[in-house]
């Protein structure tokens, strides 16, 4: 008979206690996955949509967390603008001249190509309006180069498709500026499909509605991105919303105190048998994406630099800042609750010792019959270390599968929320650390009882 | 010569300090494969003997030679190596173990001693004391005299060289009482087993070869006396 099956019997004999002390385990276990689980969920859904496509994200000052986040992922507080003119700036070639005459407006040194031109042959700036609602979701006005250059997975490589539908375009015969593309998730839960007209609702989402209509003309093929969750409407028709555009007074006070000249032109738009575009200086962008041209972004570094000396804005690396924060904020909250999670099995552990140990006199007569039989002292306090350690790995044994059971039901629940897969196999690295982790726990929670029968005086223990 | 006892003396302390001596024995032999009952007053210290000679309990002095090795050179774990090869133990009050079946309580016998695992002995052993339809039931579901049966049964499991019974039927009706002896006896024979067995009852003594009067051996018992 081996010590495992008479570490057994004991266990048998003292019942609903070993039980109750299993159970207590397989409770610190199945927290201790679970949360390792979130942790996982939660790490991965930002480092894998980090990558994004482009390397920097310029905006107005301020928090370059909080830029990101609300551009990358559509969370926080939407953050201030900046002039559309200063979009321009990021125009290849004549882009920024092009620009002016096409859409009209006043600027500012109209004839000389864009601040940041030299770094962008080859490569893209895409703009973004934000600050709309549709539903509970974001909306996000932007130019039809959003997913025609942008790309998404966890190599950066995939590009966008339609379930249904097509991109939007920048105007077509029979939506004018007005076409929409939205996300699947977001069609989804709004029930809107290709052809459904859609108004966003300004700042907030109760916020009223702006009346203009936006046709659906896409729905987005599911990514796992922030983007499912979001409606992609036409800037040019976003621009001739309510309240999108910068009021005159505005304009004329901030040409006034910049106390410099503005040429003027009165755009194409007309001419070339098209709605009238809103002049650029009422134009205003909360981010610009961009990818700067080069050979895997050797201009980026250099053109972060320059941007930030610049007062007007900022450019924060989104990889940079989703790192940053992981590392800063994320990390050691999954760290704080993988510590409390572990307190939970410490205290198991100690349930087990205090259950084994009150079970000590009753079993003193047990153990002096077993070492009148022979057993050695050290076989002895082998048995009682084996019925801890047995305890331990069977509440641990069921608490990974009932955490892992867990985390298998949520996971249609996880996967629409966050595009990430957790099967019931889904194993975190530091899962392997578990089982010696308990063995090792249960062993410093047996010393005791197990010591206390070590010394146990035979001759005295012994009803003879 | 199985066993030679030499000079041995224990004393215990008393709970108001101070000791009492129960045992000074000048000399004890038994031959292998020999068998003696050991007679003697209740708290003359049969027990005590029978512990010392089992290496639970040491001896103050003395000397006690258990097949040529010298028990009270060893250590605690040594004298646990040598009771688990080489004696088997009956209980006065038979100390079973109460979670384990009838079949694991003989195999016990046998797992702590050389590590054999031979369930055929364990089951014949059984067998032979009239428990082979009783392996797998646990000593609640055993009457009082099955019970001792098993514990008999348990203290041969290691084939030992010599067995101690400690008043192996005090807790057992007449009729069971000579079965259990008669058990106990020709076993020890078949296998060559040297047995100490410690009765108060004159009657089983007397079908013993070798009758052995504590009062004779114990020095303490003869000072009382006087
Ligand atoms: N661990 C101990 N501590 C103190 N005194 C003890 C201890 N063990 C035994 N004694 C004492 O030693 C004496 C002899 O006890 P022992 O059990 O050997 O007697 P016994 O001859 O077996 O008696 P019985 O026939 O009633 O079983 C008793 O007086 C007992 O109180
Ligand atoms: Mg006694």
């Amino acid at each position: 008979m081996n010590l495992l099956l008479i570490a057994w019997r004991n266990m048998q004999q003292r019942g609903l206690s070993s039980w109750l002390t299993i159970f207590s385990m397989a409770l610190g276990v199945t927290l201790v996955v679970i949360v390792l689980a979130i942790s996982g969920v939660v790490t991965e859904s930002f480092q894998r949509n980090s990558s994004v496509g482009y390397n920097i994200i310029v905006g107005a000052k301020g928090s370059p967390l909080q830029l990101t986040l609300n551009t990358v992922f559509y969370l926080s507080r939407p953050v201030e603008n900046v002039p559309y003119s200063y979009f321009l700036e990021f125009q290849p070639g004549t882009g920024r001249q092009d620009a002016f005459k096409k859409i009209g407006g006043r600027m500012h040194e109209a004839d000389r190509p864009g601040r940041y031109s030299r770094y962008m042959a080859g490569g893209f700036a895409v703009p973004v309006c934000l600050g709309d609602y549709f539903g509970p979701f974001r909306v996000v006005g932007t130019t039809p180069d959003f997913f025609a250059n942008l790309r998404y997975g966890e190599a950066g490589d995939m590009e966008y498709k339609f379930s249904e539908g097509r991109n939007f375009q920048e105007y077509s015969q029979e939506n004018g500026y007005f076409e929409a593309v939205i996300g699947s998730r977001a069609a989804s839960e709004m029930k809107v499909k290709v052809g459904d007209k859609v108004s966003p609702s300004h700042g907030n989402p109760d916020g009223e509605g702006h009346g203009e209509k936006f046709t659906i003309v896409g729905v987005l093929a599911p990514t796992g991105t922030p983007n499912d969750r979001a409606l992609f409407i036409n800037m040019e028709g976003f621009y001739w919303m309510d309240k999108h555009s910068k009021p005159l007074d505005e304009v004329a006070k901030a040409e006034k105190e910049s106390g410099l000249t503005y040429a003027e032109t009165p755009g194409t738009a007309e001419s070339d048998g098209l709605p009238a575009k809103l002049p650029i200086h009422q134009r205003e962008v909360t981010a610009i994406l961009v990818k700067p041209g080069g050979e895997s972004g050797i201009f980026a570094a250099n053109m972060e630099r320059t941007i930030n000396e610049n007062l007007q804005a900022q450019a924060a690396s989104p990889v940079r800042e989703i790192a940053n924060m992981l590392s800063m904020f994320v990390q050691p909250v999954q760290f704080a609750l993988l510590v409390l999670t572990i307190m939970v099995c410490l205290v198991s552990a100690i349930a087990i010792l205090v259950s084994i140990y009150n079970s000590m006199s009753e079993r003193r007569r047990d153990i002096a019959v077993m070492r009148a039989l022979g057993a050695r002292r050290d076989v002895v306090l082998a048995i009682i270390l084996a019925e801890s350690v047995l305890i331990a790995v069977a509440g641990g044994v069921i608490g990974w599968l009932l955490g892992h059971g867990i985390s298998a039901i949520a996971s249609p629940w996880v996967e629409d929320q966050t595009g990430i897969q957790v099967g019931f196999l889904t194993i975190n690295t530091w899962e392997w650390m578990l089982i010696p982790g308990i063995v090792l726990l249960a062993i410093g929670a047996g010393l005791i009882p197990a010591f206390s029968a070590y010394r146990t005086d035979v001759s005295r223990n012994l009803s003879a | 010569m199985i066993l030679e006892v030499t000079n041995i003396q224990k004393s215990f302390p008393l709970p108001g300090g101070g000791t009492v001596q129960i045992l000074d024995v000048p000399q004890l032999k038994v031959d292998s494969g020999e068998q003696t009952v050991l007679l003697g007053q209740s708290g003359g210290g049969k027990t005590t003997l029978l512990h010392i000679i089992a290496g639970i309990t040491t001896p103050d002095k003395g000397s006690i030679l258990l097949d040529g090795i010298e028990l009270t050179k060893l250590s605690e774990q040594g004298r646990d190596r040598v009771r688990a090869a080489k004696l088997g133990y009956v209980f006065q009050t038979f100390n079973l173990l109460p979670g384990f079946t009838a079949l694991e309580n003989v195999r016990l016998g046998m797992t702590f001693g050389n590590g054999k695992h031979d369930i055929t002995r364990a089951t014949r052993l059984l067998e032979r004391v009239g428990l082979g339809d009783r392996l797998h039931y646990k000593p609640s579901q055993l009457s009082v005299g099955q019970q001792q049966r098993i514990s008999v049964a348990r203290a041969l499991a290691n084939r030992p060289r010599l067995l101690l019974a400690d008043e192996p039927t005090a807790n057992v009706d007449a009729a069971n009482q000579q079965k259990i002896i008669d058990l106990i006896r020709e076993t020890c024979q078949e296998e060559q087993i040297a047995l100490i067995m410690v009765t108060h009852d004159l009657k089983l003594a007397q079908q013993f070869p070798r009758i052995e009067r504590l009062e004779d051996l114990n020095r303490v018992l003869q000072a009382v006396a006087k």
